[in-house]
């Protein structure tokens, strides 16, 4: 007999090693494709931490790849928090990334401390207001977002396929659809000369300093974590479901919406449909690895960004299809998750005899 | 004039229930998981599983039938593996819903690219042909809409009427319905909850794999990246507009096939006017519309999301 029994106080070393150790064995049960491909194991690992960490370029292209994790990470921290289940995020940082292209792409101008704000907000803004429709929905209505937020999800790829053949193409791009590029005064400055990490990961670590302080010491993040726990609760308590989800809805939306503006203006320097290989999905990933937490997020999305990077670069030196970071990177969603049940739980072997 | 034209073709309607087919074993297989209290998010990814493996299967020579089955069986694997996490173990069915789905979508496009490093055009297999049924196949119009469909959406609406049997006229269906509305009297009656709830996931989920194979074997004849495309979630709002019932399943998959069907003729009608992309969004915007109408009426199963454990009052 397998019983379960509640621990009343984890320790710290389960609620800070257990994610550490998910992320392992996702990396370790890699081994069983990479074997099943036929590939050199040993040798495949050793070009994936090369691949993410061996030189600067490498380690500037991880940070690279971590910057949108981080921020989507923190939009699908901040909202699962609250049991807002926005699964959305995909769809947010395209109508960001949207609006960044909207308003930084020549239409204004001005000089990069004017530009650069513009294009955040507008971005931020229109992530929000993505977000902010379906939970209404939600406390208005009923209507599950989980459902409609991954239903915007394809309706906004379309909807950025459509502008790009119309309002927002670049007549210079030669038929490709694609906007127009970001201009100067409005792009991220790199951080590092000739590399591509860009000022778009100071903003993401502030952001996910400022959401631990937001949560942690303001009376809003009081009531954003007394909604989640126990919603009946709070709203009994006098605080107002409705408003505390909007106020999640405008900060998960727009943090995915930030991500977006991060990669048109950092790293991409215009619009196209293959903007993002599915962060808005990984930072759910990158969220739950955290356990929730915005410090704990920047941890998680350097590990999944090196898992990313570190495999492409494995992919392209033995030819082992590059989907393999997919997959690690999901079996450690499905490894923490188990193990964050043994994190509140206690697991018993009885033998039926031992109890008389 | 022309829209009735349009209605009124037999070829549309062909069409409409071809459309229909992958829906509706997608929306059996939800409803049995979610009718048992599991949301079952896996679906996207388990659609792929069961594109892939099936096509896979017959491509490597296990023939049509083999096909079947084996998606059935990938189906099967990852339904266990969500009802493993959230029903003994209790955990959030979203995540672990997402979490199935992102497996099974890049193990399934893994296996895929390990198997065909490259190749530039996906290769095809021989997919279910037409049914052509001595007289049935031969009347008018319902002949062409309805019996020259192939072999698997026979199956699919034979399985309509066998969920709607078992639900309903069942002990078994009498069980899994109330272990979704209310666990602890299913316990009383000395049933097992936890081997309802997973049965049920299990099977529901082999139902979806065979939506995502008939799209390989059937309307199709190879496997593209990205080819389920939303029509898994798709499904989980039809669930809701179909309120857990395998009759209204069926006609809320064929309304939807239909309008899809109907959206693609009046693009080539009308599409100088407007952009490919607005016909495109017109099934998703379809499906949160109708959420959004039933989301007052909607009697989700008591149970859905909540964990039930052993031993609990």
């Amino acid at each position: 007999m397998i019983r379960f029994e509640p621990r009343s106080n984890p320790g710290p070393f389960l609620v800070y090693g257990v994610p550490v150790l998910a992320a392992a064995i996702a990396i370790l049960l890699a081994a069983i494709p990479l074997a099943l491909a036929g590939a050199p194991i040993i040798e495949a690992y050793g070009l994936m931490i090369s691949g993410a960490f061996g030189s600067v370029f490498s380690t500037s292209e991880m940070l690279t790849r971590a910057t949108p994790l981080i921020l989507t990470g923190l939009a699908a921290a901040i909202a699962f928090r609250a049991k807002l289940w926005n699964i959305g995020a995909e769809g947010q940082l395209y109508m960001g990334a949207m609006a960044a292209v909207a308003v930084g792409a020549g239409v204004i101008d001005g000089p990069s401390w004017v530009m650069i704000p513009v294009v955040i907000l507008a971005g931020m803004a229109a992530g929000a207001l993505m977000l902010i429709g379906p939970t209404l929905l939600k406390t208005r209505l009923g209507v599950d977002e989980v459902v409609t937020t991954l239903l915007l999800n394809f309706i906004v790829l379309l909807f950025v396929q459509m502008m790009l053949e119309g309002a927002l193409k670049d007549p210079m791009s030669m038929g490709w659809p694609q906007s127009e590029p970001i201009i100067d005064s409005a792009a991220f400055p790199a951080l590092l000369e000739r590399m591509r990490v860009h000022i778009g990961l100071i903003i993401a670590l502030v952001s996910a300093v400022a959401l631990a302080i937001f949560v942690k010491r303001t009376v809003w993040g009081f009531e954003i974590r007394a909604v989640g726990e126990n919603a009946a609760a709070a709203k009994f308590s006098g605080i107002s479901v409705t408003k505390t989800m909007i106020l999640v809805a405008a900060l998960s939306g727009g943090l995915a919406g930030l991500a977006g503006v991060s990669e048109v203006a950092g790293t991409r320097g215009y619009l196209a449909t293959d903007l993002s290989p599915g962060y808005g999905y990984a930072g759910i990933v990158v969220a739950m690895l955290a356990r929730l937490s915005p410090i704990g997020v920047i941890a998680s999305a350097f590990f999944v960004a090196s898992v990313f990077v570190g495999a492409d670069s494995m992919s392209r030196a033995i030819g082992v299809s590059s989907y393999l970071a997919d997959l690690i990177v999901a079996m450690a969603l499905l490894c923490v998750l188990i193990g964050g049940f043994l994190t509140r739980f206690k697991v018993h072997f009885d033998r039926k005899s031992a109890h008389g | 004039m022309e829209i009735i034209d349009i209605l009124l073709a037999a070829s549309f309607w062909e069409a409409a229930i071809r459309i229909a087919t992958p829906l509706i074993f997608g929306v059996l297989g939800a409803l049995i998981c979610e009718r048992a209290g599991v949301l079952n998010l896996g679906i996207e990814g388990i659609f792929t599983a069961g594109a892939m493996a099936g096509w896979m299967a017959v491509w490597l020579g296990a023939g049509l039938w083999g096909g079947v089955l084996v998606a059935a069986l990938a189906g099967a694997f990852f339904g266990l593996i969500h009802a493993i996490l959230t029903v003994p173990l209790g955990l959030s069915q979203h995540v672990s819903g997402i979490g199935v789905t992102l497996l099974a979508t890049s193990l399934s496009y893994f296996t895929y690219r390990t198997a065909l490093p490259d190749v530039s055009s996906p290769p095809r297999i021989e997919p279910f042909r037409p049914l052509d049924i001595p007289f049935l196949s031969d009347l008018p119009f319902i002949g062409q809409a309805l019996f020259s469909q192939t072999a698997m959406t026979m199956l699919a609406l034979v399985l309509v009427f066998v969920t709607g049997w078992v639900l309903y006229r069942t002990p078994l269906g009498l069980a899994i319905r109330a272990v979704g509305d209310n666990p602890s009297s299913v316990e009383a009656q000395g049933l097992s909850v936890y081997g309802l709830r997973i049965g049920a996931v299990v099977v529901g989920s082999s139902l979806m794999a065979l939506g995502g194979a008939f799209l390989t074997m059937s309307a199709f004849d190879a496997f593209f990246f990205g080819m389920i495309n939303g029509r898994g979630w798709v499904c989980i709002a039809l669930t809701v507009f179909a309120s857990w019932r395998p009759g209204k399943a069926l006609i809320g998959a064929l309304l939807f096939g239909a309008f899809d069907a109907f959206q693609v003729r009046l693009q080539t009608e009308v599409g100088a006017f407007l952009p490919s992309q607005v016909f495109l969004m017109m099934p998703y915007i379809l499906s949160i519309i109708a959420l959004i109408v039933l989301a007052r009426k909607a009697d989700y199963p008591k149970a859905l999301l909540v964990p039930w454990f052993k031993g609990q009052r």
